[in-house]
């Protein structure tokens, strides 16, 4: 098997029965993992909740590290929608010119200084770093931040052996606290200061809601980017023709970026609570149990996609759920969508070829379901592009 | 090459012209407020949700099924929706109002 195929450890049960079963921390998830169930439920917000205790429709559940509440992640509508709209024209930024020259600039510099080593071990010094000081513009943050970022290592909450590590989250907490203090008596233009002046319904948002949004960008935005942009590598070392296309015809770019999130579904599900008795695919939800909407399952479905275990560079119609769906659709997704186009504009033009030296898979146990989900390091070497 | 009008939820009136590429592309590049075209024209966001003149739906045609399966789930769509980044700009579609869902 090549290093970046990712296999469909769903494709049986999905079609059989349409949902499957794990354990988490004596909290059970009845996993939906067909398409138009995914869809159906992600919108129904009152059947299927966001607005439980905080970490609870995170799996594995963060109930346990964590009680600040991810804004507008753990809220439901109709309040949903008052936070979503405060906060997602900043989220939009990435489509102004100007950020996209800065990022252009970020990426460009990085893959510049991986072309002149021997060995890059890509996730720690490649995606990461990238991931770290891209983050700086989505917050308008000093780029020496990133440091700082780089150094808490590739998952926030994660940590090598251990699912949930409550030390790693305090770390974060921390960080945010003291920012949300900083910009609080020194305002700038950063997002916590933009965030302390927001008004919610005829009041300022409070500084734990203030908290409750940066913990959400920092969380949502870190193994997720990185995963995307390594698998990303992966499969261009290991398909030339793909790179070499991206340079004759990079009017695909854009397509391929979401045929690389489809694919790859760097996140593999996300949880609900269910309020009221009711079933998925004839099975029984009971009130107070949770179902997640298993994105990375939902990608797959052949009844959607055609070849749904390839990567189809230019899919012309392709509706994943690869950034979730519907209400709770992901807020940094115009930002990552930016990472990425930029990212394979940015190899296309600089990177002649890359090898593969060795590589660890970083695979997800979900009970019965393995799901390789990205590698916890991958060693390459990147060859620049001779003209 | 046809001309697109666009209404706004501002009541704005925008008129462009294009040539070839989707409308969504074509509202895009010209900054129409309320299309956003996040996907780049995969059928996978519904940032580009339009309402055709009713009068006008035989020159863009009706949504597709997937199109229809993204829509159904949009408390504001009706069988005037389409995701402008499925109706390709064409002589045939020449003269068209689109009100932005959005």
């Amino acid at each position: 098997m090549k290093k970046s195929e990712f296999p469909d450890p769903f494709e049986n049960t999905r079609e059989s029965k349409g949902y499957g079963e794990m354990d988490d921390q004596d909290d059970p998830v009845t996993m939906l993992l067909r398409h138009k169930d995914v869809r159906k439920s992600a919108h129904n917000y009152k059947t299927f909740q966001s607005g439980a205790t905080p970490g609870r429709i995170v799996i594995p559940s963060e109930v346990n590290i964590r009680e600040t509440r991810q804004i507008p992640f753990e809220v439901d509508p109709p309040v949903h929608g008052i936070y979503r709209a405060l906060v997602e024209p900043w989220f939009k930024r990435p489509l102004q010119p100007e950020y996209q020259e800065k990022l252009a600039e970020q990426i460009a510099n990085i893959v510049d200084e991986v072309l002149q080593e021997d060995s890059v071990e890509v996730v720690t010094d490649f995606a990461l770093k990238l991931q770290s000081r891209a983050l700086t513009l989505l917050l308008n943050t000093p780029f020496s931040e990133s440091e700082t970022w780089i150094s808490w290592g590739t998952h926030v909450f994660r940590s090598e052996g251990e699912a949930l590590d409550g030390d790693k989250a305090n770390i974060l907490y921390n960080y945010i606290d003291a920012e949300i203090e900083r910009a609080s008596k020194n305002p700038t233009g950063d997002m916590y200061s933009i965030l302390l002046d927001s008004e919610f319904e005829g009041r300022k948002l409070t500084k734990e809601e203030v908290k409750g949004v940066m913990v959400l960008t920092f969380a949502g935005g870190r193994d997720t980017v990185i995963n995307a942009v390594t698998n990303a590598i992966a499969y261009l070392a290991e398909h030339p023709e793909s790179l070499e296309r991206l340079r004759k015809e990079p009017e695909i770019t854009g397509k391929t970026v979401e045929e690389m999130i489809r694919y790859f579904s760097p996140l593999t599900q996300m949880g609900r609570v269910v309020t009221e008795d009711t079933f998925v695919c004839e099975h029984a939800a009971k009130a107070d149990t949770r179902v997640s909407l298993c994105w990375a399952s939902a990608n797959r479905d052949a009844k959607v996609f055609e070849n749904p275990n390839e990567i189809v560079m230019d899919r012309k119609i392709n509706p994943h759920v690869g950034f979730g769906f519907s209400h709770h659709n992901c807020l940094g997704a115009t930002h990552a969508r930016q990472i990425m186009k930029i990212l394979l504009q940015t190899l296309a033009e600089k990177v002649g070829s890359f090898e593969i030296f060795d590589c660890k898979e970083n695979i997800e146990d979900l009970h019965h379901f393995k799901r390789k989900v990205g590698f916890h390091s991958i060693n390459m070497k990147f060859n620049p592009l001779t003209k | 090459m046809a001309k697109i009008t666009f209404i706004t939820s501002d009541e704005e009136t925008i008129t462009l012209e294009g040539t070839s590429g989707s409308v969504m592309a074509l509202a895009v590049d010209n900054g129409i407020p309320g299309i956003d075209g996040d996907c780049g024209g995969v059928c996978s966001c519904a940032t580009c949700h339009v309402h055709v003149a009713p009068e006008d739906m035989e020159k863009t045609g009706s949504a597709s099924e997937i199109e229809t399966d993204m829509l159904e789930l949009d408390d504001n769509a009706d069988e005037y929706s389409r995701l402008c980044c499925q109706i390709d700009i064409t002589d045939a579609i020449d003269g068209v109002v689109l009100k932005v869902a959005k």
